[in-house]
């Protein structure tokens, strides 16, 4: 049990931290733009693929360096030659836009490196295993995961509390007009902070690709969880898109581990109507799980954990 | 539920855009009206279109292109692409070309139903579809109402891996022939040969959660408690089909239950991503599968380490096959980089030249009508019969293991250095189980 319970934490947890390192940057980037990013997800997959290309080519760690930066590159001029031109339009048109960006790049993946998933490995010296627990070994690269999430929670934390840009991003946030009229070009900020969290989700969808599967679903089917993420932690909170991923994370994995059914719990007779229900385990509705959470939230507290607003 | 979900909509028309076009059945509902004039012109025209050429037997291919389904239906579309060009190459089916034309599913069977509507509006009247019993369930349904309602235009549905035993039983149709052993001729075979196997105590079943999973999970229950009831059953999984990216957090499970032993009809990504798992949690269990060997999977397998300790059953194993047989998968290998994950297709395709050559007809009808009870050596030089009852093919499984090429063998898989030993047989004839198929001939 002791190591079930062990288990279920460390992925959890790591699950969770990925979640947030996608999170983070769309919730940046919907509290600044009112934009809900669609197509936030695809760039996390651009990320696992400019990884892999460049990895098979140059090496791992180039592409771990190079992946993220292009991929910000892109996402900055998504922003700049797509959204800005929208912005006018109001917020449908740029939902729709970046809803639409989503297929062309799942597309565009699949015509450039095929429906299969790719051969994307971790890296020879990442290529071990860490520690062993309860007979159980917990490989290295999953570690190395972990560790780069936590350093780029520490650091996003550092830049938008402690310097100076983080001080007019902040204040760009509630105040866009005032930044302005002191001197800040703010559509350029608009364009860091879409590109910066482009790299984001690209960072992580470099380390993720060789853990999880580079394959041309990948954004679609991590793209839902992120809005559940971003819901449940109130948006366009940073803090609050941190604890809401630790807890998809934890809350995802530790269902998974429970077998009992309401069944076992509140004994074998079923109320009416929910006959079938009632002999489904926890584990079998693990993926539904979030969704619940995501519904139960919007019904009781529509901001979300951590957020201030009612948008 | 799932079953009666689509009667209800067999009968009901419906408008649905695909990448083409409109694909329609009368609607009646008036603000689609437009839609359905619309759909009429695109559908007339696209019947006058000459697509209908003499000169090709056409043969949709309705298996999942993309989405989690992908890593397989692609090899499945190669295998019957070079089977294709192989009866072309010898002056095709009386004298006309076969094509294949691959159809994307997306393992759905909704979607499924729309690619076979497509298929049918395009003039092909031969389809085949593998992966995922649910999608074969719809289809063979679709297939014999359709053909009810539509007299001397009739399809026929050739399965050669969705193994949900019900297709050939309660559900049977006289247009769905099947060249896969269903998952109780399977589970059959591994069970006894597990029987011999005092190793085994305490036994894991992991499946997908659907029809087909179910029934592994169901049958490995039964069959286990008959033949070795002193094996304990310590978990009981299902899972969602092709959903998951990361086992770890089941491998946990697996693993904090003390198994000794992992029963599992997984596929496609479902089967290669609960070896990569494995591998990473160090999970040392004995593997008793039936798709272990298809993308993806040879190379978490070697990733494991466990050598010899994973087992699938086929009906054919490269290193032990007949010459004739492993030149033509040394071909296959060279020509499209894939193993032949598929000898069942192969069966499938030259029983069909078989069957078109007999009866100097392409028409489902006569094409139905030669296949039952039809015999034919199968691709490992066994004896292959169709049974008429159920339109079940029966032919020799084999059960293999994974492991380190034995000296003198030919085959490795996935460039891993590791290769399948056959380690048992099941002969054709003890393949056979009863059927409660009660056949409808026109």
């Amino acid at each position: 049990m002791l190591q079930l319970i062990t288990f279920s934490t460390l992925n959890g947890v790591l699950y969770g931290m990925l979640l947030f390192m996608m999170a983070s940057g769309l919730t940046l980037i919907f509290s600044m733009m009112g934009v809900l990013n669609f197509a936030h997800a695809s760039f996390y997959m651009l990320g696992a693929y400019f990884g892999f290309e460049i990895s098979r080519r140059i090496g791992f760690w180039p592409g771990f360096v190079l992946a993220p930066l292009l991929v910000g590159v892109i996402g900055a001029l998504v922003e700049r030659y797509g959204l800005r031109h929208l912005h006018r339009r109001g917020q449908v048109s740029e939902l729709l836009f970046t809803f639409g960006l989503a297929f062309v790049i799942e597309e565009l993946v699949q015509m450039i490196w095929g429906k299969l998933p790719v051969d994307y490995r971790v890296p020879p010296q990442l290529d071990f295993v860490a520690f062993r627990l309860f007979d159980t070994t917990y490989p290295a690269y999953r570690v190395f995961m972990l560790l780069i999430a936590i350093a780029m929670f520490a650091a996003l934390l550092t830049v938008l509390t402690r310097t100076r840009v983080g001080l007019i991003i902040q204040a760009a946030l509630t105040h866009p007009d005032m930044v302005a009229m002191l001197g800040h070009d703010v559509p350029k900020i608009f364009m860091l902070v879409f590109g910066a969290g482009a790299a984001l989700a690209g960072l992580a969808g470099v380390i993720a690709g060789p853990a999880l599967v580079t394959q041309p679903d990948m954004a679609s089917l991590l793209g839902p969880i992120l809005f559940v993420v971003i819901v449940v932690g109130g948006l366009g909170s940073l803090t609050g898109a941190f604890f809401a991923s630790l807890l998809i994370g934890l809350v995802q994995t530790f269902a998974v581990a429970m077998n009992f059914s309401f069944a076992e719990v509140l004994g074998p007779v079923a109320p009416p109507f929910l006959g079938d229900l009632w002999k489904v385990t926890i584990a079998e509705l693990a993926p539904v799980v979030p969704y619940l959470l995501l519904v139960l939230v919007l019904i009781f507290r529509p901001t979300g954990l951590m957020g201030r607003r009612e948008s | 539920m799932f079953r009666d979900g689509l009667d209800n909509r067999g009968g009901r028309p419906i408008v649905r855009l695909d990448q083409n076009g409109l694909t329609a059945n009368a609607p009646i509902r008036e603000d689609t009206m437009k839609l359905d004039a619309a759909g009429f012109t695109l559908a007339f025209a696209l019947a006058a279109v000459p697509a209908l050429a003499d000169d090709t037997i056409k043969i949709g291919y309705i298996d999942p292109l993309s989405g989690g389904g992908a890593s397989i239906g692609e090899v499945g579309l190669k295998t019957y692409q070079y089977l294709a060009d192989e009866i072309n190459a010898s002056g095709g089916l009386l004298g006309k070309k076969v094509e294949i034309v691959g159809l994307d599913n997306k393992t759905n069977p909704q979607e499924s139903l729309i690619q076979a509507q497509k298929a049918a509006d395009q003039g092909i009247r031969i389809i085949t579809q593998g992966n995922g019993s649910s999608v074969a369930a719809a289809l063979s349904d679709w297939v014999t109402k359709y053909n009810d309602r539509n007299p001397g235009k009739e399809i026929i549905y050739l399965n050669y891996a969705a193994v949900d035993p019900v297709l050939t039983n309660d559900k049977c149709s006289y247009w769905h022939f099947r060249w896969d052993a269903n998952s109780d001729i399977k589970m059959a075979a591994l069970t006894n040969f597990m029987k011999d196997r005092p190793n085994i105590k305490k036994i894991y079943l992991i499946n997908q959660d659907y029809s087909f999973g179910q029934s592994v999970q169901k049958q490995a229950r039964a069959m286990l408690k008959e033949k070795r009831p002193d094996i304990e059953i310590v978990g009981d999984e299902l899972h969602p089909l092709l959903k998951i990216t990361d086992f770890s957090p089941y491998v946990a499970k697996i693993k904090a239950s003390g198994a000794d032993s992992v029963i599992t009809g997984n596929w496609g990504q479902d089967i290669a991503l609960l070896l990569k798992a494995a591998a990473d949690a160090g999970l040392q269990a004995d593997f008793y599968t039936y798709y272990a060997g298809g993308a993806g999977g040879p190379t978490a397998i070697k990733q494991t380490g466990l050598s010899h300790r994973v087992f699938q059953i086929t009906e054919g194993v490269p290193n032990s096959a007949p010459e004739a047989a492993q030149k033509w998968e040394k071909d296959f290998r060279a020509k499209e980089g894939v193993a032949l994950f598929y000898p069942r297709a192969v069966n499938e395709m030259r029983m069909l030249a078989k069957a078109v050559n007999q009866a100097k007809s392409d028409d489902p009808k006569a094409l139905a009508a030669q296949f039952e009870g039809m015999t034919a050596e199968g691709f490992d030089g066994d004896e292959i019969t169709m049974r008429k009852d159920d339109h079940q093919l029966f032919q020799d499984m084999f059960i293999s293991s994974f492991g380190p090429l034995d000296p003198g063998a030919k085959f490795d898989e996935e460039g891993t250095g590791w290769g399948w030993r056959k380690v048992g047989v099941v002969l054709a004839n003890d393949t056979i189980l009863p059927t409660t198929c009660k056949m409808e001939r026109p």
